[in-house]
């Protein structure tokens, strides 16, 4: 076997069938795959279908917590997940520059394969296309994936009203200052792990108990809870008010913020949810998420309240001030 | 986290609001925060409806990319576009507009832009491409001029020829000075900058203090630093005396950081230099010491910085002079966003018209 990715590799010829048999069914062994056909056949599928589909980009693709191949899974996994849905099949697509080492690519195989398992969800069809070198930026990945819903739970935006609670399953910013720190460029050191994390666990078992009970969710990635919130206030046409001294931000994060002067709400997390849920059972739902270690440092955020549409944040120092969408930060790509 | 809890304590915050409130008359009393990090602080805390009706906070020119004229955005579009040089700018710069374009839009006609986070990143930009003319983008005031200072001190010791600023760095306390004499402003107390500050020293301000009997405390960025130094400055408002105070004595000096001023004198000389919005103020620029004149982009190029009063309907410059706030601008919030700024004080993250713009809606 080459050392490094050659065009060869995505020609389609013998190079192809090798760089499948040897490297990456090695990492990807389950029937649906293994059969090599044109598609995987999922079988029957029983209850409503999710589908979703994201590309992962991710400079530097290896970063403290994760890699851009658990970052793939999970990504794909969680977008199934904060709809109701449990991810059964994802796909796999790989773009490879030329001369990319294979043993990073086996790294980023391992991440997938490990987040699958972890997940409960299998690989079931993939593709490998290489580029030119300068044409890409070592590996891109793509994912699809499908899902079966929890039954009778629907993500329901126009259901949030004045009295519901908001909730952050954990830390925000974990993601984007490890992947930032990771760059180099800002000569800060710090022990920050990126969050990513598969969620469907976390969150799945919490739509049965609580039934009706849980309005929407939805994982603040690019953009963070800042824009999330946004997003689920404005198709809500609702009004969240946050208190700043609730926020759960780790220590390094926010450190790493102060010096730099980012603001955590827009920083990007890959392993975190924004619920909105019924303020009777927004505390017993914190507690159950607690219990689950995607979900210790959970926490209720803010609450819904009558008014103008939007995002307000009760301060530290007592006032109360807007929390807008961000307008073209300057940051690299982090997923 | 030490330095940072303490001054963002909650019932401290409450307790000074009450004495503010006290200590204010029945009209507001008008002060300006010189700094848009100031600015950015008070509008996150939400401090400013907190004191409604008791103070108005003015935002001063303390923001370097708004103060920052279009001939300059247009001198590093030339340089970029007809010289060929690789700019290296801090993020701020690359949406401000200029007479016709911006940093951001020629990126999309070929200009090649380079976003660092330090001046000398530009100057190892500069190493690595040994065959392109690299030229920095250097906009700041005292905080970032020895930050510049140093980056050129640097290129000249390692001998690194392909590197230049375009220089717009400016001083403080002469664009005080402006405001303080301005009877149309009418400023009853300055809250003045932290880091800069921690620079030149607080006896900067004692000439606007004693000439122009404005009370001036320096204070910190955080929520009780902000709400501190405004208390301080109704204090000497009552008293009837017009002193510097240090509300941010943990870091900042009555002479300042020594060491920083000396590679300030080292490396640049003052001029007159032209303020977005205000126009030329004499003596508050800092343009590159002869001695490094081949660091200077003006005129290694030959690409002056011509400064021209803008001729829109955009009031920056009033709201730069406290005259009026954002608000008060009929093209705020709607012509003016920060998506399509027209003005750079929507542009800046640290721009008045984008922090109420981003914090104000309630």
């Amino acid at each position: 076997m080459h050392e490094k990715i050659l065009l060869s590799h995505g020609e389609g010829g013998k190079r192809t069938r090798d760089l499948i048999a040897k490297v990456i069914a090695r990492y990807f062994d389950n029937p649906v795959l293994s059969s090599f056909l044109d598609s995987g056949l999922l079988g029957r599928i029983d209850g409503e279908i999710a589908f979703t589909t994201d590309g992962y980009v991710v400079t530097p693709p290896f970063f403290p917590g994760g890699d851009i191949g658990r970052l793939a899974v999970c990504g794909t996994v969680n977008d199934l997940a904060v709809c109701g849905a449990k991810a059964t099949a994802i796909s796999c697509g790989l773009i490879l520059e030329e001369g990319l080492p294979i043993s990073t690519l086996e790294r980023a195989l391992a991440g997938m394969r490990d987040a699958a398992a972890e997940a409960g969800v299998s690989i079931a069809c993939g593709d490998t296309k290489v580029v030119e070198r300068g044409k890409g930026d070592g590996i891109f990945i793509t994912t699809a994936g499908v899902g079966v819903a929890v039954d009778g739970w629907r993500p329901a935006p126009s259901g949030i009203r004045p009295g519901d609670r908001i909730v952050l399953t954990g830390t925000m910013g974990d993601h984007q200052v490890a992947v930032l720190i990771a760059r180099r460029h800002l000569a800060i050191e710090a022990p920050v792990l990126s969050d990513v994390a598969p969620l469907a666990g976390l969150l799945l078992p919490l739509l049965s108990r609580y039934a009706g009970k849980v309005r929407f969710m939805r994982d603040p990635t690019r953009g963070g809870a800042g824009v999330t919130l946004n997003e689920i206030a404005t198709s809500a046409n609702a009004r969240f008010v946050l208190d700043e001294a609730r926020l759960p931000v780790r220590e390094s994060v926010r450190g790493v913020c102060e010096i730099l002067g980012f603001d955590p709400l827009y920083l990007a997390n890959e392993g975190k949810a924004v619920l909105v849920v019924a303020g009777d059972v927004a505390e017993a739902i914190v507690a159950a998420l607690r219990e689950h270690p995607y979900g210790r440092e959970a926490a209720i955020i803010g609450e819904v309240t009558e008014g103008a549409a939007g995002v307000r944040m009760r301060t530290l120092s007592g006032g109360v001030r807007a929390v807008d969408y961000p307008v073209g930060d300057q940051l690299p790509r982090i997923c | 986290m030490r330095y940072i809890n303490e001054f963002r304590d909650p019932a401290t915050a409450r307790a000074l609001v009450e004495r503010i409130r006290r200590d204010a008359g029945d009209a507001p009393v008008r002060l300006m925060e010189v700094c848009g990090t100031h600015t950015v602080a008070i509008a996150r805390g939400g401090i400013r409806p907190l004191l409604s009706g008791a103070v108005t906070m003015l935002s001063g020119p303390g923001c370097p990319v708004c103060v920052t004229p279009d001939g300059y955005i247009d001198a590093a579009i030339a340089l970029g576009m007809e010289r060929g040089v690789l700019l290296a700018s801090f993020g701020d710069m690359l949406r401000v507009p200029g007479k016709s374009s911006s940093l951001e839009k020629e990126k999309g006609n070929g200009l090649e832009v380079r976003v660092v986070y330090s001046p000398l990143d530009a100057v190892a930009l500069a190493d690595a491409v040994p065959d392109r003319e690299v030229v920095f983008l250097g906009v700041g005031f005292e905080t970032t001029a020895p930050a510049i200072g140093g980056a050129i001190r640097t290129a000249a010791r390692r001998g690194v020829r392909n590197f230049s600023v375009l220089s717009s760095v400016r001083t403080i306390p002469e664009a005080m000075g402006i405001l303080a004499a301005d009877p149309e402003v009418r400023i009853e107390g300055f809250l003045c900058p932290a880091h800069v500050s921690v620079v030149i020293g607080t006896d900067a301000y004692r000439a606007v203090a004693e000439r122009r009997r404005i009370p001036c405390v320096v204070a910190g960025f955080e929520p009780l630093d902000i709400l501190l130094g405004i208390s301080m400055l109704l204090r000497q408002r009552k008293a009837g005396v017009a002193l510097v105070e240090n509300e941010y004595s943990r870091v900042a000096t009555s002479t300042g950081n020594r060491k920083a001023q000396e590679l300030i004198r080292e490396i640049f000389v003052p001029c007159d230099t032209g303020w977005r919005g205000i126009g030329v103020i004499p003596g508050s620029g800092l343009r590159i010491a002869d001695a490094y004149a081949a660091f200077d982009a003006e005129r290694k190029f030959g690409v002056p910085v011509v400064f021209a009063a803008e001729g829109t309907a955009c009031r920056c410059g009033d709201v730069l002079k406290g005259k009026i706030t954002p608000p008060g601008c009929p093209l705020f919030g709607k012509a003016c966003v920060p998506e399509e700024p027209y003005g750079p004080c929507m542009v800046s993250s640290e721009g008045s018209c984008a922090a109420y713009y981003k914090y104000g809606a309630l």
